[in-house]
């Protein structure tokens, strides 16, 4: 049984979507990081839907790349946020604002 | 023989050459003894061309070392003029360095830097040689220069001291002005004729108008009155005496301040061509040599009356130029050379024996205790005061007669200089050398008494012996009965037939001798009776003369005050308010519009991360909108 490509897509615009109203209000930077690989990932899901969907393998090789970029930005991401932590005991992305102008 | 004459100049080159790569090294005793025996080759050498040119008729000759300037219609060689006119100037100017730099072993000795000392002074030496030998004018120019440089760099020998160090300020800025005066004569020159080697110059003085030739002499009078300290710049002079003595025993005497008559004695073919630039120029000698006789009668410090003695008998010299008496100009450089040396250096064996005092209101009674300066001295003192047979009465007589020949105003001036002239070596005679000894008391001022005056050591004693023997024979060297075998002649292939001959009677020329003789002992005789006791006459000593004329006040006031009030305006106004104005202008309005923009920086990642997510959704709206 095969499900139509539109269904996938409206998941993944609705997985973007939770992502990114997460990624707003919500004040936890690991969540927030949380956030973020949603809407990577909505993202790959949609390159995955219409690489099925067109026939072409070229979207399912770019998913690997977004998965490493997402790996590494995680690395790096976690790294900051564990350096933070240790400094200020708190992860609340609205009490960090030493970078105000 | 005449080929020593490139070595003339390479001895004082070589030597300098030793002392600035390997001075420091040397010590100061040996870069004494390199200095000095530099120029005495030098001194050799000149004397070797000399004897070679004696035997020779023609007399005038070009030695070529190399092609300096090689561009289109414009060929400057570097190339000696040896003719009698540059041997005679070469024959005193080496004699007399070499005398100087062995008195500076004595009178520098102990001295912080005694190795750049003698840096300067060979190249002084050999600066002034250049200027002398050059067969062009470009290449007196480099002369020319490099005597202006060394004598900057000596007067503010002692440069930690403020009044030397403005003091060769000053001399570098006159010279400069005088400078002008030479590139512009040789501008106009090349422009008429296309070289500027002084055979072909003077080979085509036809090609000159008589503007044009009155313009080129009188930039050549302004040369001079720089670099020869002639009204109107003749103001650096006396205060180039803040340089050690013996530095202005060299400035005076040998080099530098006789530059600008050579120049114009080299020059005299365009002088014979223009009556009107010549009685410019005799009028400035003659004026400049009253106003710095007046001066020298009312200034206490040695060295100061002996400058101002100076700029008066340089000033007869270029009023002899003037007069077309070129021979008489050279005849009373070369007798000044000598005196002037030895008073120079006798008066720093004065102070060198006061410890550094140079009042000569707190000296006196020196006839005693500094025997060998004081004989010496006193043949300087009757030299210059033209006390017959001694050299000056021969000298300036012979420019006086030839001055009455012509300008008969200017001569009763020149007399009533020649009275000055003696009346003020007198009293500077008297006061430091008889009377009271005034060092042994407490100035006026409060400074302490000088205990224990002395005698040099003899390395300045020699020089000033040699120097005294010379002044006594140096005015035999042109006396008027044998002009058909002395200098007169031996120049006779620089001047031709340009010199003033005399026409006048035996008669007259014994009765202008006489008039000479006669005011020079009055001048000395009215001296001993106002100085010999007395050492205070205000009358005598008035401050109109102790200020020269208030002349460097009158420069300040013209020039001075209002280019540092247009220096102010500059700082001030310019500056601070145009320059840094636009400046700081710039600067302000990208602090306050940064000041505006950085409330955008708020620090909250959610913020930046909802305006990311407005501008996707605006995007997003545009695109969509112009799709569908």
């Amino acid at each position: 049984m095969s499900i139509a490509g539109s269904w996938y897509l409206v998941l993944a615009a609705i997985l973007f979507g939770i992502g990114s109203l997460g990624l707003l209000i919500r004040r936890n930077v690991l969540v927030m990081f949380m956030c973020i690989e949603l809407m990577l990932n909505a993202a790959n899901l949609t390159f995955v839907t219409f690489s099925r969907v067109l026939g072409d393998i070229g979207g399912q090789a770019e998913v690997f790349f977004v998965l490493v970029v997402a790996a590494a930005e995680v690395v790096a991401g976690l790294g900051i946020v564990v350096a933070i932590f240790r400094r200020r005991s708190t992860a609340i992305a609205d009490d960090i604002s030493s970078m105000k102008g | 023989m005449l080929h020593a004459a490139s070595l003339m100049l390479a001895f004082p080159l070589a030597g300098f050459g030793v002392l600035v790569f390997f001075g420091r090294r040397l010590g100061e005793r040996i870069s004494a003894i390199v200095g000095t025996v530099a120029i005495a080759l030098s001194f050799v050498a000149a004397a070797v061309t000399f004897l070679g040119l004696m035997h020779e008729t023609h007399r005038v000759f070009t030695q070529t070392l190399f092609n300096w300037i090689p561009v289109g219609s414009l060929q400057v060689k570097v190339a000696l003029l040896v003719d009698p006119l540059s041997i005679t100037m070469c024959l005193f100017i080496t004699f007399v360095s070499a005398l100087i730099h062995l008195y500076s072993a004595g009178y520098m000795h102990g001295d912080r830097d005694v190795t750049k000392f003698y840096v300067y002074l060979n190249l002084f030496v050999a600066s002034m040689l250049v200027l002398v030998l050059g067969n062009n004018l470009l290449l007196t120019f480099v002369g020319w220069e490099g005597v202006g440089v060394c004598s900057y760099w000596l007067v503010s020998y002692y440069f930690d001291r403020d009044a030397a160090a403005s003091a060769g300020k000053k001399a570098f800025v006159y010279n400069r002005i005088g400078d002008v005066g030479l590139l512009l004569a040789m501008f106009l020159i090349f422009s008429k004729v296309g070289s500027l080697d002084y055979l072909t110059i003077f080979s085509h003085t036809s090609a000159f108008s008589s503007l044009a030739v009155t313009m080129a002499v009188l930039a050549l009078m302004l040369a001079a009155a720089g670099k020869s300290a002639q009204i109107p710049l003749f103001n650096w002079l006396p205060d180039a005496m803040e340089g050690p003595t013996p530095v202005s025993a060299l400035i005076h005497a040998a080099t530098m301040v006789t530059a600008g008559v050579y120049l114009l004695c080299r020059m005299n073919p365009l002088l014979a061509l223009s009556p009107n630039a010549r009685l410019v120029i005799a009028v400035i000698g003659g004026a400049t040599a009253f106003v710095a006789a007046t001066v020298a009668t009312s200034q206490n410090d040695i060295k100061k009356v002996l400058a101002f003695s100076t700029v008066s008998q340089i000033g007869y010299m270029i009023m002899a130029v003037g007069s077309g008496a070129y021979v008489a100009a050279i005849f009373l450089m070369v007798c000044h050379a000598f005196y002037k040396a030895l008073l120079f250096l006798g008066a720093g064996s004065v102070i060198h024996g006061l410890h550094e005092e140079q009042d000569i209101k707190r000296m006196g009674a020196l006839r005693k205790l500094m025997p060998w300066t004081f004989i010496t001295f006193l043949i300087g003192w009757l030299s210059i005061a033209g006390v017959p047979p001694f050299a000056s009465f021969w000298s300036k007589g012979d420019v006086l007669d030839n001055v009455y020949r012509r300008y008969p105003a200017l001569w009763v001036l020149g007399l009533v200089t020649a009275l000055l002239t003696a009346y003020y070596m007198s009293r500077l005679f008297y006061l430091t050398f008889t009377g009271k000894a005034r060092f042994s008391e407490v100035a006026p001022d409060g400074r302490p008494a000088i205990k224990t005056p002395h005698e040099s050591p003899w390395t300045m004693r020699i020089p000033l012996v040699v120097l005294a023997v010379c002044t006594l024979g140096i005015g035999a060297i042109d006396l008027p009965w044998m002009h058909s075998v002395n200098l007169n002649h031996f120049l006779e292939p620089v001047f031709e037939s340009r010199l003033y001959e005399p026409h006048e009677s035996n008669a007259l020329l014994v009765l202008l001798a006489a008039v000479d003789a006669v005011v020079a002992i009055i001048g000395v005789l009215v001296a001993w009776f106002l100085w010999r006791r007395t050492t205070e006459r205000p009358a005598l000593e008035r401050s109109f003369f102790k200020n020269v004329w208030y002349w460097d006040a009158f420069y300040d006031t013209i020039l001075g005050r209002p280019a540092q009030s247009f220096a102010t305006f500059c700082h001030d106004v310019v500056d601070r308010k145009v320059i840094d104005g636009a400046v700081n202008g710039i600067a302000g309005v990208a602090v306050r519009g940064s000041r505006v923009l950085r409330r955008v920086q708020t620090g909250q990642v959610r913020q930046y991360a909802l305006i990311l997510l407005a501008g996707v959704v605006a995007l997003l709206v545009f695109v969509l909108t112009r799709v569908l």
